[in-house]
C-alpha cells in the first residue's frame, strides 16, 4: 500500500480556514488580554468580523464557483453550491448567535466562572472581579467551523471528526450558564454522556459500512452498494447506525432524550444557537449521507424514516401540549420539527435538496428569535436586580400589553412554527412536504398535517395567553423585560426575514434550487 | 408610471407601518404622514392616468407581475397588479377623495387622542382597498377584500370603549364574512374549472365552462358582493358601521369600499356576460335594495343614518346596472364616481354639521342651519342637486343614464327595472330634500348649549372640491360620452340599443319625480313646523324606521334558530364529540404524561431508550428485511 499525498485545494476551504483560525486567535487572545471589557469587545469583534468574512467568501465562492462545485483533499471534501448554501445558513445563524452571546443584559447569559462551584464564596469573588467567561467566543466559532466542515465532508471517518469538533465546545457551553447553575451542569453532563453514545453508534456504523464495502468515501459506498447483493446485513446494520448517530443530532424520536433537558438547562443564547445550527448542519450532513451513500438502499431505509418521523412527530407534538416551561415546549417543538425534515427524506426527491435548506433556515431564524425573546423575559431577583428567565407559561400573561413589539414577534415565530402562510414556516413546511409528496409518500405528509394541525395548538396557547390573557396582579413587580439593543436587534432582525421570507420567498427558494445538485466525486 | 403602480399600494401601506410603530411618538407629526402617504398614492395613480392616455385604447392594460409566489409548484400563485382604465379609475377615486377625507380628518380628529392610529388604519384602508382594485387575480383581490374589511372594522369600532359602537364594528365584521364565504366558493369553483385565478386565464377559459358552473359563480360572486356593499339580505350592518367617525363613513361607508361589490361584479363581467340567470339575481337585488333603501332613509331621523340608507340605495342603482350587463357596466362605474363625489361631500357636509351642534346626529334637533354655517349649507346643497339628479349637476348624468338602461330589453324586465329605478328616483328626491330641509332651513329646534359655528378651513376646503366634483364631474365625462369610451376595453363595447319607452319621456318622468318629491318634501319639512320628537307614525314609518325590521329578521330567521342549532349542537358536541374529544385529549394529555415521564432526568434510561431505538429499528429492517 502506499500513500499519495493529497493535494489540498486550500481555495476551495478558505472560509472553514477563516472561522476556525478566528477561533485559534481567539483562544491566544483569552491567554494575552487581561481586562475582561477589553477582553469581550476583542472577541465579539473577531467572533463578527471573521464569520461575516467567511460569508462573504462563501458568497464569493458561490458566485464564481466553476461547473458543479470543487472536489478537494482527495474527495473527502466536496464543495459544490448545496455545502455553500448550507455554509452560507450557519454562517448566518452564527452571527446572529454572537449578538446574543455578546447581551450583557442581566450581567449576560454566561458564567463569571464556570471552574467554580455553584454558590460558593469563588463565585462570588469571580462576580465582583467582573470577571466572565469570554471562551464562548473562540468556542462557537469552534462549533460554527466544524458545523461547516459537516456539510461538504464526503468521507465518513471526517465526517466523524468534523461531527466530534462541533459537539465537543457544544457540551462546554451547555455547562457555562450564569443562572441555575445545576441545571446547567446536569444539561451538559446528559449531553455529553448521550453524545459520547450516539458517537459512538456512528463511529460503529462507520465500521460495519467500511467492512462490507472497504470503503469511507460516500460516492465510492454509493456505487459499491449498488454492486452488493441486495439487504447484506452487515451493510444494512451500518447504514442504519450511521443515520441513527445523525438522527441523534437532529433530536428525532427515540434519539431525542437530550434535547429538552440540553435545550432547558444551557444558557438561553447557546440554546437559540444550539436548536438552530446544530440541526442544520446535521441535516446538511444526513442530506449527504442519504443522497450520496445510502441512495440505492432507498427502500430498506425508508422503513427508518417513516417510523423515525412519525415518532417524532406525534411525540414531539403530544409531550409539547403538556409542557409548562416555555424553553421545554420549544425543544419538544423541535423534536417534532426534526419529523417535520425527516419527512421531506421520504423517497429521497431532487426537490428536497431545495426544500431542505429553506426549511433549515426558516426554522433556525425562528428558533434564536424565539429564544432571544426567551432572553428577555425575566424574573425579578429578590435585591431587585435582573433575575433568571421566567419561564414558566404563567408568567408570559399579558405580554402583549407590557411590551407589544416583543409579544408581537414571538407570536410572529411562533405561527412561523405552526407552519401559518406569509411566515417562511409555512413556505419551509410546503416545500418539505411537496418534495414528499413527490416522493410517493403522501400518508407521511397528511399525517403531517395532522400533526401540524395539533402543533398549532400550543403555539397559539401561547399567544392567546401573552395577549389575551390579563397580567396576573403585581407581574410589573415580579416579571421584568430587559431591553438590551443587541438582543432586540437579533430578535427583529429575524422577526423581518420570517416576514419576507414568508411573502417573497421566490427568491431564496430560486437559489435554493441552483443548489440542488450534489457533486458526486468522478474519481 | 403605470408599472410603478405598486408604490400606490406601498406608500399608505408603508406609512400606516411607520404610524402604528412609531406609536405615541409620532403622535405630533402622524397625521402628516398619513396626508402625505395618501397624496402620494393619488399622484402615482395620477401619472399612471396621464401615461395610459398617451397610449391606444387597447393598449393601455398594463398587467405587471411583481413575482411568483411559490415558484414551480402546481400552487402557481403570481402576485401581479393590473393597471388598466378601469382599476385606474378607482385608484384615481379612492386617492382623490382619500385624501381630501385624510385632510379633513386631521381637523375632525384633532381632540382625539388617538389621532394617529386613527391615520394609520385610514392608511391601511388606502392601501388594502388600492390593492383590491389593482390586483390581477382573484386571489390576491381577496387579500384587499379583506384588508379593507379589517380596516373598515377597527375604524367603526375606533371609538370602541362604548360598547355599541364594539358591536356595530362585529356586526359589520360578521355579515362581511358571510359574503366573504361567498367569494371564497366562486374562487374554489373557478379552480377546479379553469385551474387559475388570475382575471386573464378566467377571461379566456370562460367560454369552456357550462353556463350551469357560471351562474354557480356568478351568485357565489353576488353574495360577496351583497355582504361588502350593503346589498339586500346582507344590508344590515351599513346603518350601524356609521358609529365610526364620519370621515370614515364618507371614505369607507359611501364613496370606496362598500362599493367594491360593484366593482367585483364589473371586474367579472365575462363570467356574467356567461351567465344571464346570475345577471338577472344582480339586478333584482339591486332593485330590491335601492327602493328598500329609498324607503329606510324616508324615515330616518339620524342625519348618518339617513345618508347611509341612501348610500345603501344608490349602490342599489350600480348594481342594478352592473346587472343589465354590457350596456350597464361603464353606467354603473360612472354613477360610482359621482357618487363618490356628492355622497363623500355631503357625509363631509354632516361631519361639519355635527361638529357645530356637538356631535348631535337628530336632524329634528337641527334647522336653520343655513345662516350659521353658509360653507356647509352651500356644499352639502350642491351634493343635494347632484343626488337628486337635477341637470346639470353630476348625478343627472349618470343616474339617468342607468333608468335608460333599465328600460332596455324584452319581456318584463324592462319595465320592473325601468319603473323601479324610475320611482326611486322620485323616493331619492324626497328624503333627500328631506333631509337637506330639516338640516338647514326651517326654524332652529335646537337644543340650549348649542352655539353652531362653520367649521375650520381644514375641513371646509375638502368639502368645497368635493362640492366642486359634485356638481361639474358629471357633465365632463359625460361629455361624447368621455368616460364610456375611456372604460370600453374593460367593459366592451356595446351598440345601442332602444328603451321601450323613447327617451325624452323617461327623461321628462325621472325629472317630474324629482320635482313632485322635493316640493313634497319642502311643504312638509321647509315649509311646515317639524316635530321635536318623532311623532308616533304609521305603521309603514315604523317598518321603515326599523329597517324593515332586518335585524329582528335576521335574528328570527338566522340568530334565534341559529342559536337552537348552536345549542343543540353545544350539547351534542358536549355530550358526544366533546364526551370522545375530551377523552381523546385526555388519552393525548395521558399519553404525553406517561411520555413525560420517560423523560424522567435518569441518563442512564435515556440511553436506554435509545439503544432500544436503535435495536428494534435494525431488527425490523436487518431481520424483517431478511
Amino acid at each position: 500500500m502506499n500513500f499519495v499525498t493529497p493535494t489540498i485545494d486550500w481555495a476551495a476551504l478558505t472560509p472553514i480556514i477563516i472561522v476556525l483560525g478566528a477561533a485559534s486567535v481567539g483562544i491566544l487572545i483569552e491567554a494575552f488580554v487581561k481586562s475582561p471589557v477589553t477582553r469581550r469587545t476583542v472577541q465579539l469583534g473577531l467572533a463578527v468580523v471573521s464569520l461575516a468574512a467567511a460569508l462573504g467568501v462563501v458568497i464569493a465562492q458561490w458566485a464564481t464557483l466553476e461547473g458543479a462545485g470543487t472536489v478537494a483533499m482527495a474527495g473527502m471534501l466536496t464543495v459544490d453550491r448545496q455545502a455553500l448554501a448550507w455554509m452560507s445558513i450557519l454562517l448566518v445563524f452564527g452571527i446572529l448567535a454572537m449578538l446574543l452571546f455578546a447581551s450583557r443584559d442581566g450581567g449576560g447569559a454566561f458564567t463569571e466562572l464556570g471552574a467554580s462551584t455553584p454558590g460558593s464564596l469563588e463565585e462570588k469573588l469571580a462576580r465582583r472581579a467582573g470577571l466572565a467567561v469570554t471562551e464562548v467566543y473562540p468556542l462557537a466559532l469552534f462549533a460554527v467551523g466544524g458545523m461547516m466542515l459537516f456539510t461538504c465532508v464526503t468521507d465518513l471517518v471526517f465526517l466523524f471528526v468534523a461531527l466530534e469538533v462541533f459537539s465537543l465546545p457544544l457540551y462546554i457551553m451547555v455547562a457555562l450558564s450564569r443562572r441555575r447553575r445545576y441545571l446547567s451542569h446536569e444539561a451538559a453532563l446528559k449531553y455529553f454522556l448521550l453524545g459520547a453514545f450516539s458517537s459512538a453508534i456512528f463511529i460503529f456504523g462507520v465500521a460495519l459500512v467500511y467492512g462490507a464495502t472497504t470503503v469511507t468515501n460516500l460516492d465510492m459506498i454509493g456505487r459499491g452498494v449498488t454492486m452488493i447483493a441486495d439487504a447484506d446485513p452487515i451493510l444494512l446494520t451500518g447504514a442504519v447506525m450511521v443515520v441513527v448517530g445523525l438522527m441523534f443530532k437532529i433530536g428525532a424520536v427515540p434519539f431525542h432524550s437530550w434535547v429538552p433537558d440540553a435545550y432547558q438547562g444551557a444558557p438561553t443564547p447557546l440554546t437559540a444557537f444550539m436548536g438552530a445550527a446544530t440541526k442544520a448542519a446535521a441535516t446538511a450532513a444526513l442530506v449527504r449521507v442519504m443522497f450520496v451513500a445510502f441512495a440505492p438502499l432507498e427502500w430498506e431505509l425508508s422503513w427508518l424514516i417513516w417510523a423515525v418521523a412519525i415518532a417524532s412527530m406525534l411525540l414531539g407534538t403530544v409531550v409539547a401540549l403538556v409542557q409548562t416551561d416555555i424553553k421545554r415546549m420549544l425543544a419538544y417543538s423541535a423534536v417534532a420539527h426534526a419529523g417535520f425534515i425527516l419527512v421531506a427524506f421520504a423517497g429521497l426527491e431532487g426537490e428536497a435538496l431545495t426544500a431542505l435548506p429553506f426549511y433549515l433556515l426558516a426554522y433556525g431564524l425562528g428558533t434564536i428569535g424565539a429564544f432571544a425573546v426567551v432572553s428577555q423575559v425575566r424574573e425579578r431577583a429578590e435585591d431587585g436586580g435582573v433575575g433568571a428567565e421566567a419561564v414558566r407559561l404563567g408568567q408570559w400573561a399579558g405580554l402583549g400589553k407590557r411590551s407589544p413589539l416583543l409579544a408581537g414577534s414571538m407570536a410572529l415565530f411562533l405561527l412561523s412554527f405552526a407552519g401559518i402562510p406569509l411566515t417562511a414556516g409555512f413556505i419551509g413546511k410546503f416545500e418539505a412536504f411537496s418534495a414528499a409528496v413527490a416522493g410517493g409518500a403522501w400518508v407521511l405528509v397528511l399525517i403531517a398535517v395532522l400533526a401540524s394541525a395539533v402543533a398549532a395548538f400550543f403555539y397559539v396557547r401561547l399567544i392567546v395567553l401573552m395577549f389575551f390573557t390579563d397580567a396576573p396582579e403585581g407581574a410589573e413587580e415580579t416579571i421584568a423585560i430587559e431591553d438590551s439593543a443587541l438582543t432586540r436587534t437579533v430578535i427583529y432582525v429575524t422577526a423581518a426575514a420570517i416576514l419576507i421570507l414568508g411573502i417573497l420567498p421566490a427568491g431564496v427558494l430560486d437559489l435554493f434550487a441552483d443548489a440542488s445538485v450534489l457533486l458526486v466525486n468522478a474519481g | 408610471m403605470q408599472s410603478l403602480i405598486w408604490l400606490a399600494i406601498a406608500l399608505p401601506l408603508a406609512s400606516a407601518a411607520v404610524l402604528l410603530l412609531a406609536g405615541r411618538r409620532a403622535d405630533a407629526w402622524g397625521h402628516w404622514v398619513g396626508v402625505a402617504a395618501s397624496g402620494a398614492a393619488f399622484l402615482v395613480g395620477f401619472l399612471a392616468l396621464i401615461e395610459m392616455l398617451g397610449k391606444p385604447a387597447e393598449e393601455r392594460a398594463l398587467d405587471t407581475t411583481l413575482y411568483t409566489f411559490i415558484p414551480g409548484s402546481d400552487l402557481q400563485v403570481d402576485v401581479g397588479l393590473l393597471a388598466d382604465p378601469l382599476s385606474i379609475t378607482f385608484v384615481l377615486l379612492i386617492t382623490f377623495v382619500g385624501t381630501l377625507i385624510h385632510v379633513y380628518s386631521v381637523a375632525y380628529m384633532e381632540h382625539d387622542k388617538d389621532r394617529r392610529r386613527f391615520f394609520a388604519y385610514l392608511n391601511l384602508f388606502v392601501a388594502a382597498m388600492l390593492l383590491l382594485v389593482l390586483a390581477d387575480s382573484y386571489l390576491l383581490l381577496f387579500v384587499g377584500w379583506e384588508g379593507v374589511g379589517l380596516a373598515s372594522y377597527l375604524l367603526i369600532g375606533f371609538w370602541n370603549h362604548k360598547p355599541e359602537y364594539a358591536t356595530a364594528a362585529n356586526k359589520a365584521f360578521v355579515v362581511n364574512r358571510i359574503g366573504d364565504i361567498g367569494l371564497i366558493i366562486a374562487m374554489g369553483i373557478m379552480f377546479t374549472t379553469f385551474g387559475a385565478l388570475d382575471f386573464a386565464t378566467v377571461g379566456q377559459l370562460v367560454g369552456n365552462a357550462s353556463t350551469t358552473t357560471l351562474t354557480a359563480i356568478g351568485l357565489a360572486l353576488l353574495l360577496a358582493a351583497c355582504g361588502k356593499s350593503a346589498q339586500f339580505p346582507l344590508q344590515s350592518w351599513l346603518g350601524d358601521a356609521m358609529a365610526g367617525p364620519t370621515p370614515v363613513s364618507a371614505l369607507i361607508h359611501a364613496a370606496t369600499m362598500v362599493t367594491a361589490g360593484v366593482y367585483l361584479i364589473v371586474r367579472s363581467a365575462p363570467i356574467f356576460n356567461g351567465a344571464p340567470d346570475a345577471q338577472v339575481v344582480v339586478a333584482i337585488v339591486g332593485a330590491i335594495t335601492l327602493t328598500l333603501g329609498a324607503l329606510i332613509g324616508m324615515a330616518k331621523d339620524d342625519i348618518k343614518k339617513a345618508l347611509a340608507a341612501s348610500t345603501m340605495s344608490q349602490i342599489g342603482y350600480m348594481m342594478l346596472a352592473a346587472g343589465l350587463g354590457p350596456i350597464g357596466y361603464a353606467f354603473a362605474i360612472f354613477h360610482l364616481v359621482t357618487h363618490g363625489f356628492f355622497k363623500a361631500g355631503m357625509f363631509l357636509g354632516a361631519g361639519s354639521v355635527m361638529h357645530a351642534m356637538n356631535d348631535q346626529v337628530d336632524m329634528r334637533r337641527f334647522g336653520a342651519l343655513k345662516g350659521a354655517m353658509v360653507v356647509t349649507w352651500v356644499t352639502f346643497g350642491l351634493g343635494w342637486l347632484a343626488i337628486l339628479g337635477i341637470p346639470p349637476f353630476s348625478g343627472f348624468w349618470s343616474k339617468d343614464k342607468i333608468i335608460e338602461a333599465a328600460f332596455v330589453g324584452e319581456g318584463w324586465q324592462p319595465w320592473v327595472f325601468g319603473l323601479t329605478a324610475l320611482i326611486g328616483a322620485g323616493l331619492t328626491a324626497f328624503y333627500m330634500s328631506r333631509l337637506f330641509f330639516m338640516t338647514f332651513h326651517g326654524k332652529a329646534r335646537w337644543t340650549d348649549e348649542v352655539h353652531p359655528h362653520e367649521s375650520p378651513a381644514l375641513m371646509t376646503v375638502p368639502m368645497i372640491i368635493l362640492a366642486v366634483g359634485s356638481a361639474f364631474l358629471g357633465l365632463f365625462l359625460a361629455v361624447g360620452d368621455r368616460f364610456s369610451h375611456f372604460l370600453e376595453p374593460v367593459t366592451g363595447h356595446v351598440e345601442h340599443h332602444e328603451p321601450v319607452l323613447p327617451v325624452p319621456v323617461i327623461m321628462a318622468a325621472t325629472l317630474i319625480l324629482v320635482a313632485l318629491g322635493a316640493v313634497f318634501a319642502w311643504l312638509k319639512y321647509g315649509r311646515a313646523e317639524v316635530e321635536e320628537v318623532a311623532p308616533a307614525g304609521s305603521l309603514a314609518t315604523i317598518t321603515a324606521r326599523n329597517d324593515f325590521f332586518q335585524d329582528s329578521v335576521n335574528r328570527a330567521v338566522f340568530q334565534r334558530p341559529g342559536q337552537h342549532v348552536t345549542r343543540t349542537l353545544v350539547y351534542a358536541d358536549a355530550a358526544i364529540v366533546d364526551g370522545a374529544v375530551n377523552k381523546q385529549a385526555r388519552g393525548w394529555a395521558s399519553i404525553g404524561e406517561a411520555s413525560r415521564k420517560v423523560q424522567n432526568g435518569q441518563v442512564r434510561s435515556y440511553a436506554a431508550t435509545m439503544l432500544v431505538g436503535l435495536v428494534i429499528v435494525v431488527a425490523v429492517i436487518v431481520v424483517g428485511g431478511l
